[in-house]
């Protein structure tokens, strides 16, 4: 690719970007949100055209206009999210858009899948709905689509970021396969260990511009961070211990079933104190969002469920206007949101769809900063100053770019959606602070910001529930972490002794203990 | 697919980040001239009439004399009423189809005042009470649908059109419990005589009651959903319900309120339709304007201060086209074809406003 640019509006997402891509080699793509490697990525695959530049196969420049083209040049791309049938088979599936002469012959069709299979050491069963499908079947079967196409180079943009540290390796290893066997791969990711791991160059990208690229054996993590940054970034998540630690959430029994019937939740009992991480490892899917949703009054549990919020007691930093209704403990099931808020209980809510749940996307700043507290104040009016001035504050404080207060919090970059969303939370003065996949999407430096603010939010004494999917950020940020398996507590270990291992083998294989109980 | 054209596309449509204010009216006063263009090349190949005689004939329609003027302004301001009822709806993205039907109920309970009270009540307590009423009866038509949709989640668009015909039906069973001359099928100008429950003259002008009813709804409405806390909320819901429950709104509680407000000024129009400017009731007293409001509120974007410019636009061109229709022997379906071009090129060019098209550039290497 050559002196690439593309253009949208104003904003130039990349500038005469220059990227080589040698045969049979993997090449990691790194850069911020918002540095442009998907729009890079996405003009190789067809789906965009640039606006100048040549992009060149072998010696022969040519011109991609539609995926369509890109596959007739063996360029296929697996995105973030799956673009399968749920109804279909793998096999259907992958042969779904072809147009081939002839009868559609679909056992052909699995033979030959099966041989791509056999040969990179990929597992799945061609005739396996997809709907029965884990994530990581899904994705084994996106990647074998873009092989039964012919695919020799093939771009995967962020494949880990869904998967369990086991099945991340499971992929790494198929990709080695198809690298020995002649391929180039693109990876797109941000976590850098994985960069180490796999690939045998990293190109940096920056601000739309090529930054450079190293080969992987030469670089390490701190070396490629600053490059992506462009300054000297600590890489080291502090872990500060907080001696005061009062019980501040007890969940008791707490079951919830999906509109399905199925137990999403199942008999769930622990603690959350305040001035502490309590982090939430689990694959995805394994009730992480019930359990939140449920504490903030967004799920109707089963009868025989507890959640207690012990208020703070008036010597605590955070007493400060939440005056204790109730020194036992207060009683959260069955209420909604608006009655929890109005019992003196101040919590605070990062969901994980975070335009879906969390804000408003055609609001601007302003109007997302009143969402939960536009019933302040008398009189049918609502009072836009003070989210003002909170919206002005929150810009300044965690560095939100956006080109107005009252451009619609859609059209900026993910991160700064969740800088938004998290600073509205934490003005809120919580005490119990809850967040679902924070730094999901968001660059590395976004991801300390937030890292950052959760522990000064617990040093205040607030009790902090992260749920989360990246093992090392878990492992060296919360100082407790609760394990998910299908709905049911698979155990609680201590953060500071416990490995990834461990973890990762409790958020797949359910206990003896547990699965009685 | 063996062969890779090397060439870039023809067209390619981007979407546009932000357009500048002049730009974009630019934009529509070229699709109405266009749209003008077309028209006359479609009226001089059907009819080899002169199309700067027939766009003359259709501004002497709608504005020729003081009287047509006044006519368009009546019709302008039901229209808009039903827009500005139907805007709190479609915010909540709730899809009121039901205007037909609010209008009609309101229409029917203030006729039935006007043949039963007429004469027994003074004018100004007549009115109000009218008033009153038609607004209960159309929010009772409106809460329905929206007490179904917030408990079992029904589908609010075939609920409202439903009570659409519900309200005809009512509607036919009053005319002919009222029927006035028996035989007739219709219920004739009630209170021709005395002009009893009619709209008294405001600044020596028939319609100015209409005038002062509607833009007091219009401004009032603008306020209510920019400003008010409701309005937030009616804002909320109608971008996410998830959102909104996560903000501890009561959806039920919003999606019923917002519907009776929506019903109420629906049926306060069919007040208006029947008070104030048609004196009768019939079946055709919405007459299809439940729905052309849902074009007026939509493309305002509920903004309804550019509601009254839409409604007066259509206003214009369906009375400009009935014009031409009679004076050059066109038949309605003519006209119809021009009103139809011309709403066409200014609703097209909102596409133009969001998209731009990139022409391939004239260089080498472009073989097709």
């Amino acid at each position: 690719m050559r002196g690439i640019t593309k253009i949208f509006g104003p904003v130039v997402a990349n500038n005469k970007v220059n990227l080589d891509i040698r045969r049979g080699e993997i090449l990691s793509l790194l850069g911020e949100n918002g540095s442009g490697k998907t729009t890079l990525m996405n003009m190789l695959s067809g789906i965009y055209f640039p606006d100048e530049g040549q992009i060149f196969v072998g010696d022969q420049e040519v011109t991609i206009r539609s995926p369509k083209d890109a596959f007739a040049l063996g360029i296929g791309m697996i995105h973030q999210h799956f673009k399968l049938v749920d109804v279909l088979t793998a096999t259907e599936n992958i042969v779904l858009g072809l147009q081939e002469k002839g009868k559609l012959d679909l056992k052909a069709a699995a033979k030959k899948i099966q041989e791509i299979c056999d040969r990179y050491g990929f597992v799945v069963d061609p005739n396996q709905k997809i709907y029965d499908m884990s994530v990581s079947q899904k994705q084994t079967v996106e990647i074998v689509k873009v092989l039964y196409r012919g695919a020799d180079v093939l771009i995967l943009d962020e494949p880990t970021a869904v998967l369990t540290p086991q099945e991340t390796n499971r992929l790494f290893d198929v990709l080695r396969n198809m690298k020995a066997d002649g391929k180039s791969i693109i990876i797109i990711t941000h976590k850098l260990h994985e960069v180490m791991a796999i690939s045998d160059r990293v190109a940096v990208l920056r601000k739309g511009e090529f930054i450079g690229d190293v080969a992987t054996k030469d670089t390490d993590p701190q070396k490629l961070t600053d490059m992506m940054v462009g300054r000297s970034v600590s890489l080291n998540i502090d872990r500060p211990l907080v001696e005061h630690r009062p019980i501040r959430l007890e969940v008791k029994n707490l079951t919830v079933r999906n509109p399905d019937g199925v137990k999403t939740l199942d008999n769930v009992s622990f603690t959350a104190c305040g001035g502490e991480i309590l982090g939430i490892a689990g694959i995805s899917g394994s009730g992480q969002k019930e359990l939140l949703e449920a504490i903030a009054g967004l799920q109707h549990p089963l009868e025989g469920s507890h959640i207690i919020y012990y208020p703070p007691t008036a010597d605590e930093p955070i007493a400060g206007q939440h005056v204790p209704v109730d020194k036992q403990g207060e009683e959260l099931l069955g209420k909604d949101p608006l009655q929890i808020h109005k019992i003196g209980v101040s919590m605070a809510f990062v969901p994980e769809d975070r335009l879906g749940m969390g804000l408003v996307g055609s609001m601007g700043m302003i109007d997302n900063m009143m969402l939960k507290s536009y019933r302040e104040g008398r009189g049918p009016i609502a009072d836009r100053k003070a989210p003002k001035a909170l919206a002005e504050q929150v810009r300044k404080e965690l560095e939100v770019s956006t080109p107005s207060l009252t451009t619609p919090v859609r059209r900026l970059s993910g991160g700064n959606v969740q800088k938004v969303l998290v600073g509205r939370e934490i003005a809120s003065a919580p005490t119990v602070l809850m967040t679902a996949y924070a730094v999901r999407g968001l660059d590395i430096n976004t991801s300390y910001t937030i890292y950052h603010l959760l522990n000064e939010q617990k040093e205040k004494g607030v009790a902090v529930i992260f749920v989360g999917e990246d093992l090392d950020v878990l492992l060296e940020l919360c100082d407790r972490i609760l394990v998910l398996c299908a709905g049911k507590v698979n155990g609680i270990v201590d953060g500071r002794n416990t490995t990834k291992e461990e973890v990762g083998l409790m958020m797949t294989n359910l206990r003896k203990e547990a699965q009685r109980v | 697919m063996s062969t890779v054209r090397h060439n870039e596309p023809l067209i390619r449509i981007v979407k546009r980040d932000t357009i500048s204010r002049p730009k974009s009216w630019g934009i529509r006063i070229a699709a109405v001239l266009l749209a003008l263009l077309i028209s006359g090349l479609f009226i001089y190949s059907v009819t080899s009439l002169n199309p700067a005689d027939v766009y003359k004939a259709m501004y002497e329609g709608a504005m020729g004399t003081t009287r047509r003027r006044w006519i368009t302004i009546r019709d302008v301001m039901v229209l808009l009423c039903i827009g500005v009822g139907l805007a709190p709806a479609f915010k909540m993205r709730f899809w009121n189809i039901g205007a037909e039907g609010q209008i009609l109920v309101g229409g029917c309970v203030t006729a039935w005042c006007m043949l039963n009270l007429g004469t027994s009540l003074p004018t100004p307590v007549l009115i109000l009470l009218m008033a009153v009423i038609s607004i209960v009866a159309g929010a009772v038509w409106g809460i329905l649908p929206a007490i179904f949709k917030a408990r079992w989640g029904t589908n609010e668009t075939l609920f409202t059109l439903m009570m659409n015909y519900v309200a005809i039906q009512i509607t036919s069973y009053c005319v002919a419990l009222w029927e006035n001359p028996a035989g007739s099928n219709t219920v004739g100008i009630i209170n021709q005589q005395t002009g009893a429950g009619w709209f008294p003259d405001l600044f020596g002008q028939a319609y100015g009651l209409n005038v002062v009813i509607v833009l007091a709804l219009t401004v009032g409405m603008f306020a209510y959903l920019k400003y008010s806390k409701q309005g937030y909320e009616i804002a909320v819901v109608g971008e996410s319900h998830n959102t909104a429950r996560y903000a501890g709104i009561k959806l039920s509680r919003v999606i019923i309120r917002t519907m009776a407000i929506s019903g109420a000024i629906c049926g306060l129009a069919g007040f208006l339709a029947v008070s104030g400017v048609d004196h009768t009731i019939s079946t055709n007293t919405a007459g299809g304007r439940g729905f052309t409001a849902i074009i007026v509120a939509w493309l305002a974007q509920f903004n309804t201060f550019i509601m009254v410019l839409i409604s007066f636009l259509l206003v214009f061109l369906q009375k400009g086209a009935s014009e031409i229709a009679s004076q050059f022997n066109l038949n309605d379906f003519a006209s119809d074809v021009i009103t139809g071009i011309i709403l066409f090129c200014i609703i097209g060019s909102e596409f133009f406003i969001n998209y731009k098209l990139i022409f391939r550039k004239k260089k080498g290497g472009a073989k097709a």
